[in-house]
């Protein structure tokens, strides 16, 4: 698992309170990981705190899924 | 119209001396200090390094870890204690009526942990503002009745209360009043507060309104002692199950006591210095003994808000012996702050459940830490120092007491039918 994954991983298990096994590439924060939109809100800072970058908030509209997570910030980390 | 009978069917606690409605009784009785060093941060340059905290209270094992997160201490303690007061009403939410049913909460100050850590956060750092979007909801006074709302599906009257130190008791008497009116069923009310934290100490300690004696925590909250010198913060909640009474017949529920009176006054003096003369005090007490139809001699017990402040203190005491004259010398008197220090927002709710246990079983709770008489203080009132005191008690009244100078009286029956 690359490094970025697993801290976006590690993110999400913290901050949605879920089990590990349940956050798949494809698993959507609010559809199958019971976050509502303020939780949303609240990955995205987390991303932008671990990750030291600035997400906008018409790219951040955009992840809604672990795995988009993790390829906006491999392609957008400093 | 004919207002409706108003009684308790439910009780929740979460304080510095239980965790449970009998832990707390059992402390009451016993004469137990919840005071000691504090533990959720290192007070040591602080001038009051201890205060009524929780013990062995862990979040965790009420809700999950997710739900934890947004919710700021005061909102959790308030879940904590409204859930134990639902459950031992026995109310069934699928038979009652959604509508009529309220959550009336009171906070004297509301999410201050919150506010506390997300400013600190933003003044630590570059400027660039990373508030989390929970800081707002976690951190609004009125928050906790909206979770509890949402945690029951309670839809009718939701609000909370704020007058400092009185706002408890004011909920309580909005949920006593809605009930009356039949404008609601049931009501889920009480209060919660959670200021043990570092602005919490270092304000109060500012206003110099706390005891400082660091080498004795235990012993420092003594109300109406000579050597008392400031109030003891303490932090929890308090929850109490008004129902109207045909209701609670209806549904076979258990009866605690009856709300039978209240009264809400002004000071109109000073920002947090009681009028020296207790005016405001004494017409609290006169509007609840008027509005619940009884003469002065009518009260057993009062338990007062006695905070263990000098001037505090002596204004209650004067205001008391103005209303009761001869009557005040056969009461029993006692503040219970003296072992579960002063819960600010949430003291109405934990003094209500005491008054009600002193109903339920004819034993009133004792002043603990008693030395030393005060001169200024009239020797020959009962202020049930130091041990429970057995007493036949039908009717208990309470009262709060709050900065800006709010003035709070309730007084409860005990339950015959």
């Amino acid at each position: 698992m690359s490094d970025v994954k697993s801290k976006v991983m590690s993110i999400i298990v913290d901050k949605l309170g879920v089990a590990e096994d349940e956050v798949s590439a494809d698993a959507s924060f609010t559809n199958d990981l019971g976050a509502d939109s303020l939780d949303t809100v609240e990955l995205i800072m987390e991303f932008e705190k671990e990750f030291n970058i600035a997400i906008p908030d018409d790219q951040a509209e955009k992840i809604q899924t672990v795995g988009d997570a993790v390829s906006y910030i491999e392609g957008n980390a400093k | 119209m004919e207002l409706k009978r108003v009684v308790i069917t439910g009780l929740g606690a979460l304080t510095p001396i239980g965790n449970t409605i009998d832990e707390y009784w059992d402390a009451l009785k016993s004469g137990v200090s919840g005071a000691a060093t504090i533990t959720k941060f290192d007070a040591s340059k602080f001038k009051t390094q201890f205060a009524c905290e929780l013990k062995n209270f862990n979040v965790e094992d009420f809700m999950d870890r997710r739900e934890a997160r947004r919710l700021d201490p005061f909102s959790q303690y308030a879940m904590v204690s409204a859930s134990e007061a639902v459950a031992n009403s026995g109310l069934d939410l699928e038979k009652i009526n959604l509508e009529r049913a309220g959550v009336i909460w009171g906070s004297g100050i509301g999410g201050l942990t919150t506010y506390h850590e997300e400013t600190k956060q933003f003044v630590e750092g570059d400027g660039t503002p990373r508030f989390s979007p929970f800081f707002i909801p976690k951190m609004i006074v009125d928050i906790a009745a909206g979770h509890i709302s949402m945690k029951f599906g309670f839809r009718g009257p939701n609000y909370v209360t704020v007058s400092a130190c009185a706002s408890s008791n004011n909920a309580m008497i909005d949920a006593f009043n809605l009930i009356r009116l039949g404008k609601s069923d049931v009501i889920i009310t009480g209060g919660s507060e959670a200021c043990v934290n570092e602005p919490g100490m270092g304000g109060f300690n500012a206003l110099k309104a706390l005891s400082t004696r660091n080498d004795s925590p235990e012993t420092a909250s003594r109300p109406f002692d000579l050597d008392r010198e400031g109030f003891v913060l303490g932090e929890g909640s308090g929850a109490l199950i008004l129902e109207d009474y045909d209701h609670a017949i209806a549904r076979g529920a258990k009866i605690y006591a009856e709300v039978v009176g209240s009264g809400l006054s002004a000071d109109a003096h000073h920002i947090t210095a009681p009028h020296p003369e207790g005016l405001g005090a004494i017409s609290v007490m006169e509007q609840a003994l008027e509005e619940a139809g009884l003469k002065p001699e009518d009260i057993d017990y009062i338990n007062v808000h006695g905070t263990s402040t000098p001037l505090g203190d002596m204004a209650e005491t004067k205001a008391i012996k103005h209303v009761f004259g001869e009557h005040a010398y056969k009461l029993n008197i006692s503040s219970t702050k003296s072992m579960t220090g002063h819960l600010l927002g949430a003291a109405g709710a934990i003094e209500a459940i005491a008054c009600v246990k002193a109903l339920e079983n004819n034993l009133v709770p004792p002043t603990i830490n008693h030395f030393m008489d005060d001169p200024d203080i009239d020797p020959k009132l009962n202020f049930t120092f130091n041990k429970a005191q057995e007493r036949n008690v039908r009717y208990a009244l309470s009262n709060t007491f709050g900065f800006g100078g709010h003035n709070t009286s309730v007084i409860f029956k005990s339950y015959e039918g």
